[in-house]
């Protein structure tokens, strides 16, 4: 997937670099030692199974979940500080969040919501503060009257949508996105992996996403990083797919991984 | 202050050639300056057919595609001409993902303005109470109803653990915050009335003053608002948080009888709380004023206790007593009510736990005033 950044020349430089991290709760260790770079322009599907720790990554990764050991940096800054400071909101203002249910503001309209980084790291008019929820809404695919909507009234499809208006708010460099599809239908699903890959060909977002969903992976991703035995093996869907482990053949030669990765074989063959 | 905008970057601009004709735009046009873009844009005033330039925009993000998309829009619609801006390969895709007709026109309130849109308001208002009276006498009803069969014809399934559990989060557990409140009133009332009663020669008479005023009304009437405050909150909130969890709807969709199940336990437990707690804070009452006396009077316990024998009859404590269950059964119904009234998110929750708290304050507090006009007509 070639982007804006990829041919501005800024390609292989790792705008998430994971050192030696290690997580836990108690005696059981989620994490052991993992390394990862995640590079500028690229999507990076992080996939494991249930309680793998995927989430726990995630939040690692932007500071809300401080690692037993080991460093994060993103943008060649640590995301170890306090996650109030004012270091962090240096790098908070350059990624965008989306949280498994939206995470939405429920006191606030879906407009409101998206307007609070803009009002919190910006000096815009009002005016102009609508105007951009308004195009926001519309990249996400959402009609502009949802703008007025409380997220109580939104179905779950359209809260994730809106979700991902609010993380786009302020143009991240970097977006980071914890099971956007799952819970949504396989149709609103697909149109949820269209719309990540046209608004990442689009702005060259770096794109950090954790996910179940195969489809998704084969539609969106450039590598994969695939948490098993609380380590973390990366590589494409071909590398992986030649890899040993148990987990690994199983995750994507089972019934379900094969429907969706025969249908990419059928593609590429088609293309050739 | 951290701000997207004191971040160094080469500065977006844009500037109008001599004749006016042609807006050449460059730099940056990121979020960082739109802000200031913005101003200097709406500023700019252009008439006639100009043309737009951008081949000098360096970067775009989609804020500032959105400045440029507005401008050559504002100049379509003054009848210019602005067709290609010549941006840079690079950012055509952006601009024109965002350049698409509006789906929908923006659409209009439902309410209308001025002295319509205020009788509109008054109108869904008064709805509304109505609406919520029905409702919550609907409930009582139904309440009331599956509350006399529990006792009338005690079913297998009348949940007495749940029950007890009731008594010892509601009774139990509020021991010491009910006794300590109540022993410092006892203490106040019993200092306001010596210095007061003093000035008479009478300040014996505020035993019988404090015994009078702990037994009917002080020791209930706290006891009730300490308890709406602790429990009822406790049971909106616990019925709310069920509620947003579905768990409410598992437990009707397997065939479960909510009042039985949630309410009757909670109303029940609390009736045979509220009037053992509120006898506890009589005596604590009573003894905060006792050694108050004591140290203000030189009243001796015994001494205090003759006193207070003369004053009071089994009445009064039996007055204070049987406002009790009902105050009781209020605070529990009120909070069971506003639990199940919760929608499936968290902000309701608190909203409805803070209503429930309020509803059942004041009518705890009506319904003492009621009580007192019934004594004084029954002469009691």
């Amino acid at each position: 997937m070639t982007t804006p950044q990829a041919q501005n020349g800024h390609a292989k430089e790792a705008v998430i670099r994971v050192r030696g991290l290690v997580n836990g709760f108690g005696n059981k260790l989620v994490h052991d030692h993992i390394d990862l770079d995640v590079y500028r322009g690229e999507v990076l599907g992080v996939v494991g199974g249930s309680g793998s720790g995927k989430s726990v990554l995630l939040r690692s990764i932007i500071g809300l979940n401080p690692p037993k050991e080991g460093t994060v940096e993103v943008f060649g800054k640590p995301t170890s500080e306090e996650i109030e400071s004012p270091a962090m909101r240096e790098l908070e203002m350059r990624w965008g969040v989306l949280f498994q249910e939206g995470a939405l503001f429920s006191s606030q309209t879906v407009a409101e919501n998206i307007q609070v980084p803009l009002r919190e790291y910006t000096s815009m008019s009002q005016e102009l503060m609508d105007e951009i929820a308004e195009v926001k809404l519309a990249m996400v695919g959402l009609p502009c009257e949802t703008g007025d909507k409380y997220p109580s009234e939104l179905s779950g499809g359209m809260r994730k949508r809106a979700g991902l208006a609010r993380a786009l708010a302020l143009d991240p460099e970097l977006l980071f996105l914890d099971e956007p599809t799952a819970g949504l239908d396989p149709i609103s699903a697909n149109q949820f992996d269209e719309l990540i890959t046209q608004l990442q060909d689009v702005l060259g977002l770096t794109v950090f996403l954790v996910t179940h969903d195969i489809d998704t992976l084969r539609a969106v991703t450039d590598r994969i990083a695939v948490l098993v035995n609380q380590k973390l093996v990366v590589g494409t869907i071909e590398e992986l797919r030649r890899n040993k482990d148990p987990w690994i053949q199983d995750y994507f030669s089972g019934v379900r991984g094969r429907a969706a990765l025969a249908s990419m074989d059928k593609a590429s063959e088609e293309a050739r | 202050m951290t701000s997207l905008e004191n971040a160094a970057e080469p500065e977006a601009w844009f500037k109008l050639d001599r004749d006016g004709r042609s807006l050449s735009v460059g730099g940056a046009w990121t979020i960082a300056e739109s802000a200031r873009l913005d101003k200097e844009l709406t500023a700019l005033k252009l008439d006639g057919p100009v043309t737009i330039d951008a081949s000098k925009i360096s970067r775009l993000d989609s804020a500032g595609a959105w400045l440029l998309l507005r401008t050559r829009r504002a100049l379509e619609a003054a009848g210019a001409k602005a067709g290609d801006l010549g941006l840079p390969e690079l950012y055509r895709p952006l601009l024109e993902t965002l350049d698409q007709p509006r789906k929908s026109e923006p659409h209009k309130s439902r309410i209308p303005p001025g002295f319509r849109g205020r009788l509109y308001k008054i109108g869904r208002a008064a709805m509304h109470f109505y609406l919520q009276t029905i409702s919550i006498l609907g409930y009582l009803g139904r309440v009331t109803v599956e509350t006399i069969e529990a006792f009338a014809k005690p079913r297998h399934n009348l949940r007495i653990a749940a029950i007890f559990h009731q008594i010892e989060e509601t009774g139990i557990n509020a021991l010491p915050i009910v006794g300590l409140l109540s022993f410092l009133i006892g203490v106040v009332i019993a200092y306001q009335g010596i210095t007061q009663l003093r000035q008479f020669g009478a300040e014996y008479l505020t035993i019988d003053g404090l015994g009078i005023i702990t037994l009917r009304e002080m020791g209930v009437l706290m006891t009730s608002i300490i308890i709406a405050g602790r429990s009822g909150s406790a049971f909106t909130a616990q019925i709310g948080t069920m509620r947003v969890n579905q768990e409410i709807d598992a437990m009707q969709a397997m065939g479960l009888n909510t009042v039985d199940t949630l309410v009757l336990p909670r109303i029940i437990g609390l009736v045979i709380a509220l009037p053992l707690l509120t006898l506890y804070a009589d005596i604590m009452g009573l003894l905060g004023g006792a050694i108050m006396c004591y140290f203000d009077l030189g009243t001796s316990f015994p001494a205090f206790l003759r006193e207070l024998q003369q004053a009071l009859k089994v009445q009064t404590l039996m007055v204070g007593l049987i406002k009790a269950p009902v105050f009781a059964f209020v605070i529990a119904l009120v909070g069971c009510y506003e639990g199940f009234q919760v929608e499936r998110n968290a902000a309701s929750v608190g909203l409805l736990t803070t209503r429930s708290v309020v509803e059942s304050v004041f009518l705890v507090i009506v319904l003492d005033a009621a009580f007192s006009v019934m004594f004084s007509v029954l002469g009691i």
